[in-house]
C-alpha cells in the first residue's frame, strides 16, 4: 500500500512542473505591463522601473521562471499586486472554508445519490427512479449561481431557516454548520446527480452479471445481493465519476461562495480579477491546479481501496 | 422424505419465455429424475432449452422473462415448484448447489474467494463470518485447492480458469447439497484441466452421495461421466436412453445427426457431418415434430407432434418421433 501511494506521488510530480510551466507563460503571454496596473499611466519612469526591479520583470523569461519554480518549492506564491501581502498566506487563511464547503457537499452526494441510484435500479420506473430522474434533470440544468440565488430566496428569504450571508460570525459549531448548509446543497445536488446516474447505470449493469446470478444461487438474500455484491462493483466507476467531477466541484464552489458571500478561495480569486492583480491570480491557478493533482491522487488510493484488482496492477 | 424418492425430480415441466410481447415454450413438459449418486445429462445445441430447465429448477429464471408455465419440482420427494423467491432462498445453495460455465465472470471480482464459499454457511447455517471462512479453507482443500490457507484471502483474478471453477465447485457444495447442477462446468476450460474438474466432481459425487444434472453440448463428456442422457432440441426431449444404449443404438435422427457431428479420433474429419440448417427460433419453431425442418426422415405425420414412446422392453430407451419410434430392431 505505502508503495503504491509512493509510486502515484511521484507520477503527480511531472503534471504538477506541466501545470506550473503552462501557468507562468500563460500569464506572461497576457497583454499589459504588470507594474503599469499596479501603479497607474501616471506614474513615473522611475517608479516604474524600481517596481520591476522589485518584482523581477527586468530579468530574462528564463531566469524568472527558475525564480518562480524556486520561491514555488519554498512554498512562496509571491505577492498580492494590490494589497502587497503574501499570496501563501491569504489562501491559508480561507482555505479551511472552501474544504470544508467542497467536502460537505461531496458527502451530500455520495449520501444522496449512492442509495437513489441504488432504489432507481431496482425497480426501474419506480418512484425512487422517477425521484432519481428529476433530481439529476435539476442538479444537472442548473448551474450553481442558479440555484444557489433560488435556494437563498425559498430557505434565507421566504423561510428564515439559514442565514442568508453564510460567513460564520463566530466558531460555534451550530452556527458554523447552518452557514454551511446551503452553499453545501447547492453544491450536493450537483454532485447526487453525477452520482445517481452513475450509480444506476452501474447497477442495472451489475445486476445482470455472472456474479449475481451465482449470488443468488447461493441463496444469498435478494437485498446482499444488491448491497453487497452488485454495489461493491458499482463503487468502481463511482469514484471515478467522483474524482472527474472533483474539479468541477472546485469551479462551482468558486460561484457558490460568491453568491453565498462566504469567504474562500473563490473569493480572492474574484477579487483578483476585479483588480487584475496578476500576481495573486497566478497563485491561485497553482493553488488550483495543485488541489486537482491532490484530488486525482485521492481518487487513485481510493481505487485501491474498493477494487482488489488495482494494488497488483 | 422416504429412501426410495430421487434426490431430484422434474414432472412435466414446462417453461415459457417472452418474446417481444409473446410468451413461447422454451421447455415442453419435461420430465427425469436423479437419484443420488447418479448423473444424468441433459445433451443439445444451445437454445435447445437446457439450461432454461436448469434456471427453472432454481427458480432463477430472469423476471418478466422467463416463467414456470406447468409441471412439478421435487426434492427428495418435496414439492419445491410454486413456492416464493424468498422461500426459494433458503433452498438455493443448502439442497441444490449450481456451477456455472464461466468461471471468468461467475465469481465476484471484488469480493475474497474465501467469503465467496463461505457466504452460503452464512446465511443457511448460521455460521459467524469467523466460522464459515475457516469451514472455507477445508472446503477449498476438499475441492484440492493448494495451499488453502493462505489463498483464502485472495480474490478471482488471482487464480486460473480451472481454479475459479474449483472455487464454484466448492461454494455451490459448502452447505453438502444432495443435489448438483452443473451448467457446462468444463466448456470454458483447457481440455487437461476439463478432465480434472470433472474427476474431482465424480469423486465428491461418490463421497457425499450426490445426485448430479450435467448440462453440455460435448458428447464426449457425456460418454465418461453420465449415467442416463436426456437429448433435448427446441424444448422436447426427443430421446433418454442409459448412456451404454444412447451410443449403442442412437435412435432418434438427431441424436445420430448430433454424433455423426461429433469429432472423434478413430474417424477422419471428412467423416464428420455437421447437421444441415439452424435451430429455429421460438417464434420460428414448426407445430408437431419441432426438428422436422432439418430432419432428412421427414413423413407427413411429422406435422403432429410425437409422444415419447419406449423403444426397448424394459422401457428405459425412449425417443420422440414418428418414423424411428415404433420400430424396434
Amino acid at each position: 500500500m505505502l508503495l503504491f501511494i509512493a509510486k502515484r506521488l511521484l507520477l503527480a510530480i511531472p503534471t504538477l512542473f506541466g501545470v506550473l510551466t503552462l501557468v507562468f507563460f500563460l500569464v506572461r503571454i497576457v497583454p499589459g505591463d504588470p507594474a503599469l496596473v499596479v501603479l497607474g499611466d501616471q506614474a513615473s519612469p522611475a517608479a516604474l522601473d524600481a517596481l520591476r526591479e522589485r518584482l523581477g520583470l527586468n530579468k530574462p523569461v528564463l531566469v524568472q521562471y527558475a525564480d518562480y519554480l524556486t520561491s514555488i518549492a519554498h512554498g512562496d506564491l509571491g505577492r498580492s499586486l494590490t494589497t502587497n501581502r503574501p499570496v501563501m498566506g491569504d489562501m491559508l487563511s480561507v482555505l479551511p472554508y472552501t474544504i470544508e464547503l467542497t467536502l460537505a457537499s461531496l458527502v451530500i452526494g455520495l449520501l444522496g445519490g449512492v442509495p437513489l441510484g441504488v432504489m432507481a435500479a431496482v425497480k426501474r420506473n419506480g418512484i425512487a427512479d422517477w425521484l432519481a430522474r428529476i433530481v439529476s434533470l435539476i442538479g444537472l440544468s442548473f448551474p450553481a449561481f442558479v440555484s444557489g440565488v433560488l435556494l437563498l430566496v425559498l430557505f434565507a428569504i421566504q423561510v428564515r431557516w439559514f442565514p442568508v450571508i453564510s460567513a460564520p460570525r463566530s466558531g460555534d459549531a451550530l452556527e458554523r454548520l447552518r452557514a454551511l448548509a446551503l452553499p453545501a446543497i447547492n453544491l450536493g445536488v450537483i454532485m447526487i446527480a453525477y452520482v445517481t446516474r452513475v450509480t444506476r447505470s452501474g447497477m442495472l449493469s451489475a445486476l445482470g452479471e455472472d456474479y449475481v446470478r451465482t449470488a443468488r444461487a447461493k441463496g444469498v438474500p435478494a437485498r446482499a445481493v444488491v448491497w453487497r455484491h452488485a454495489l461493491r462493483n458499482v463503487l468502481i466507476p463511482v469514484v471515478t465519476i467522483v474524482g472527474l467531477n472533483l474539479g468541477v466541484l472546485i469551479g462551482n464552489s468558486v460561484l457558490t461562495e460568491i453568491v453565498f458571500s462566504r469567504p474562500g478561495l473563490g473569493k480572492i480569486i474574484v477579487n483578483a480579477l476585479n483588480t487584475r492583480d496578476y500576481a495573486t491570480l497566478q497563485g491561485m491557478m497553482v493553488v488550483f491546479a495543485f488541489a486537482i493533482v491532490v484530488a486525482n491522487v485521492l481518487t487513485d488510493l481510493v481505487y485501491g481501496l474498493v477494487d482488489p484488482r488495482v494494488k497488483t496492477a | 422424505m422416504s429412501a426410495a424418492s430421487p434426490a431430484l425430480s422434474v414432472d412435466t415441466l414446462t417453461t415459457e419465455i417472452r418474446s417481444r410481447g409473446t410468451w413461447y415454450q422454451a421447455v415442453r413438459a419435461v420430465s427425469f429424475q436423479v437419484h443420488a449418486r447418479e448423473t444424468v445429462a441433459l445433451v443439445g445445441e444451445s437454445g435447445c432449452g437446457k439450461s432454461l430447465t436448469a434456471l427453472s429448477i432454481m427458480g432463477l429464471l430472469p423476471l418478466g422473462v422467463g416463467r414456470i408455465a406447468g409441471g412439478a419440482i421435487a426434492l427428495d420427494g418435496e414439492a419445491v415448484s410454486g413456492r416464493s423467491d424468498a422461500q426459494m432462498e433458503k433452498i438455493r445453495g443448502n439442497r441444490i448447489g449450481m456451477v456455472f460455465q464461466e468461471p471468468m465472470t461467475s465469481l465476484n471480482p471484488v469480493l475474497s474467494v474465501g467469503f465467496q464459499i463461505a457466504e452460503p454457511l452464512i446465511y443457511h447455517r448460521g455460521l459467524s463470518r469467523r466460522a464459515a471462512e475457516a469451514r472455507a479453507i477445508e472446503l477449498m482443500h476438499l475441492v484440492r485447492i493448494p495451499s488453502a490457507a493462505e489463498r483464502v484471502g485472495a480474490y478471482p483474478h488471482q487464480f486460473s480458469g480451472g481454479m475459479r471453477q474449483r472455487v464454484m465447485i466448492a461454494l455451490a457444495l459448502a452447505c453438502a447439497p444432495k443435489v448438483l447442477i452443473a451448467d457446462e462446468p468444463t466448456t470454458a476450460l483447457d481440455v487437461t484441466i476439463q478432465a480434472q474438474v470433472l474427476a474431482l466432481i465424480a469423486g465428491l459425487q461418490k463421497s457425499a452421495d450426490l445426485a448430479v444434472l450435467l448440462i453440455t453440448h460435448n458428447l464426449g463428456v457425456v460418454a465418461s461421466v453420465a449415467d442416463r442422457v436426456l437429448v433435448m432440441y427446441g424444448g422436447d426431449v426427443v430421446e433418454s436412453a442409459a448412456v451404454r444404449d444412447l451410443f449403442a443404438r442412437p435412435t432418434h435422427p438427431y441424436t445420430s445427426a448430433l454424433l455423426a457431428a461429433m469429432p472423434r479420433a478413430d474417424r477422419s474429419s471428412a467423416v464428420i457431418a455437421p447437421i444441415p440448417g439452424q435451430v429455429p427460433t421460438l417464434a420460428d419453431m414448426p407445430a408437431g415434430c419441432r426438428f422436422q425442418s432439418r430432419c432428412p426422415l421427414r413423413e407427413e405425420r411429422c406435422a403432429q407432434r410425437p409422444s415419447l414412446t419406449a423403444i426397448d422392453a424394459a422401457g428405459t430407451h425412449q425417443v420422440r418421433c414418428w418414423v424411428r419410434g415404433g420400430a424396434s430392431s
